[in-house]
């Protein structure tokens, strides 16, 4: 097999890429989860039969959810920039990449919280209630870690949804890997960059897919 | 109509009790179908009741509907006993024992608890009412996620007020009472569902309640895990003197522990009395289908079968020492009669002994009447069904 191919891809570059996807991902994840998961949360407590129950909180949260789901990701990323450059002062690079990737990611991640608080037993909250428990206790005593499993899961599906999304980064100069694959392997027909940026994405959507694997089953229900 | 004497020396002893004649048992029980049953309290001497409803309605919006679930239930428990609440699926009993920590709120009426009324607790007070109030399921709802012990811990934190060391003194020690110690850091998903109660029960107890509430505790259970689950709660209201209130739809679960019986139907209590004698003289319909499913006995099936049976037959109740006492053959020597056992049944119910039987008595009608006369003197309920 021919692999002098190897020896002429910019690695320096290729670096730089990954630790620009790796930088979206990581900032972009934690906000979202700082976001998502109480979103997740309000929505699954303000339910109906519910400890918040409160129907027209409940419906507007669920609206503005669906709304922001419903938006192809490419779009969001154009129709944030006033937003994003109130948010960080940039429309472009890394931290012009960063808001809209949380107000994409987040309602999508609230949504999986949600069916992961859901997946709690109703008998063992009402034994809660019954031990005389407060919504806070409860929240922290019963629905997370009896869910914790569940959480770790979306968690881990929303980050792998990020690093495509993160592909998208270029429209606005974020850079990543996607960002490279697009320009040398699509615009330039530099087929050798593209696979190894494939392989790359490969390999760290992998990682963090085996990763979140290990999380649930260490920290899920035994 | 006959009386039953005291049975003195016996701490379940027996109250006056009026049961009509056989044929007119029918006709009485047509007379009093839909209203209560009402039999003399079992425990007369023990302290106030901890637990009280009044005129208690409890409905349920269905579709812009008003469901009626419980219909006027009077309701009043005793310190130290075990009160059992016996109805079949979709009866209110389920309701019943959830308003009692105000998991359901009634519609109308009065809960009082220890003297207080709780009806319209809320908030801080709703909660410190409910930490006083143990409760078990069916399910057991344990935290999958906690070992036993932090399960068991798991309200003492809730409650606050305690260190970390007196948390885990109090968890050790409620799990000697249950038979834990040794599965203390296991999870849920590693106990049989007997253990799984047990961890149950030691979490309701964890802060010291005034009652325990089981809400049908034992029916995802085996019948001898049942028994070893009752035998533990029969234990806990002896040690602790821990009033219990137990719903069920088995009569065996009534039989084993509790001392006095509600029987529920269609949202109304139609039957209430010490458990001794609801079971042996049961007088509502529903009553009559739990006590005879529990006893696998029908009545009219076994009335047909003793047609061709020469002489009396009567229907004989022994409750207390009696059970073991030779009077039959006593009687059939002293009054010169014969008897044949045609069905019968020698039991403990809680820990009274008590039998009852069919017998058919041939002989005299003067010495048939002179022994009757005599068993009824020694405490003997006779009931002349031919």
């Amino acid at each position: 097999m021919d692999l002098s191919f190897l020896s002429e891809i910019d690695w320096p570059e290729i670096g730089t890429a990954s630790l620009d996807t790796l930088l979206m991902l990581g900032g972009s994840l934690l906000f979202t989860v700082l976001l998502g998961l109480p979103l997740g949360i309000v929505l699954f407590l303000t339910s109906r039969g519910q400890l918040l129950a409160n129907a027209a909180l409940n419906r507007a949260l669920g609206v503005v959810v669906n709304v922001l789901r419903s938006i192809p990701f490419i779009i969001l990323l154009i129709a944030l920039m006033p937003v994003t450059e109130f948010i960080t002062g940039t429309r472009i690079g890394l931290l012009g990449m960063i808001p809209p990737l949380v107000i994409g990611a987040a309602p999508f991640l609230a949504r999986l919280v949600e069916t992961a608080l859901r997946e709690v037993e109703h008998g063992v909250i009402e034994a809660a209630q019954a031990m005389g428990a407060n919504t806070r206790q409860i929240l922290c005593g019963v629905l997370l870690p009896e869910s914790l499993g569940g959480l770790l899961a979306g968690i881990t599906v929303t980050a792998i949804t990020l690093v495509s999304y993160t592909a998208m980064a270029g429209l606005v100069g974020g850079g990543g890997l996607g960002d490279l694959s697009i320009r040398y392997g699509y615009y330039r027909y530099q087929t050798e960059i593209m696979m190894v940026t494939i392989v790359l994405l490969l390999v760290l959507v992998q990682i963090l897919q085996m990763a979140g694997d290990k999380l649930v089953q260490h920290f899920g229900r035994k | 109509m006959m009386v039953l004497s005291l049975l003195p020396g016996n701490a379940h002893s027996l109250y006056p009790y009026h049961a009509p004649a056989c044929k007119q048992h029918y006709l009485y029980l047509q007379l009093r179908r839909g209203n209560v049953i009402k039999r003399p309290p079992s425990h007369p001497s023990q302290g106030p009741s901890v637990i009280q409803l009044n005129q208690i309605h409890k409905s349920y919006r269905v579709d812009g509907r008003d469901i009626p679930a419980l219909n006027g239930i009077d309701l009043s428990v005793a310190a130290g006993e075990i009160f059992g609440v016996i109805g079949h699926s979709g009866a209110g009993k389920s309701t019943l024992i959830r308003l009692i920590n105000l998991l359901e709120r009634p519609s109308a009426g009065r809960i009082h608890i220890d003297g207080s009324d709780i009806t319209a607790l809320d908030g801080a007070g709703l909660r410190t009412l409910r930490q006083q109030v143990g409760m078990i399921f069916q399910h057991f709802n344990l935290l999958g996620s906690k070992t036993v012990a932090r399960n068991i811990a798991f309200p003492l934190e809730i409650a606050g007020g305690l260190s970390r060391a007196q948390i885990d003194a109090r968890v050790d020690e409620l799990l000697d009472l249950v038979g834990l110690a040794e599965h203390k850091h296991k999870y849920p998903s590693q106990l049989s569902g007997g253990q799984k109660q047990r961890v149950g029960i030691a979490r309701a107890l964890a802060n010291r309640p005034k009652v325990l509430l089981c809400d049908e505790a034992t029916s995802a259970l085996d019948p001898q895990t049942t028994q070893s689950v009752l035998q533990l709660l029969a234990k806990i209201n002896r040690e602790l003197n821990l009033t219990i209130v137990l719903i069920t739809h088995e009569m065996d679960v009534i039989r084993s522990i509790c001392d006095r019986v509600a029987v529920i139907d269609g949202g109304k209590i139609v039957e209430m009395g010490p458990v001794t004698q609801v079971f042996l003289h049961p007088q509502h319909p529903t009553t009559q289908r739990f006590v005879s499913e529990a006893e696998h006995i029908d009545e009219s099936v076994q009335q047909d079968a003793f047609a061709h049976v020469p002489g009396k037959i009567v229907r004989m109740t022994f409750i207390g020492e009696t059970t073991y006492e030779g009077f039959l053959g006593n009687a059939a020597r002293e009054f010169g009669i014969d008897f044949s056992i045609l069905s019968g049944r020698i039991e403990r119910i809680k820990e009274t002994p008590c039998g009852q039987m069919l017998l058919a008595f041939t002989g005299d009608d003067a010495a048939v009447a002179a022994a009757f006369a005599q068993f009824r003197s020694r405490g003997i309920d006779i009931e002349e069904l031919r």
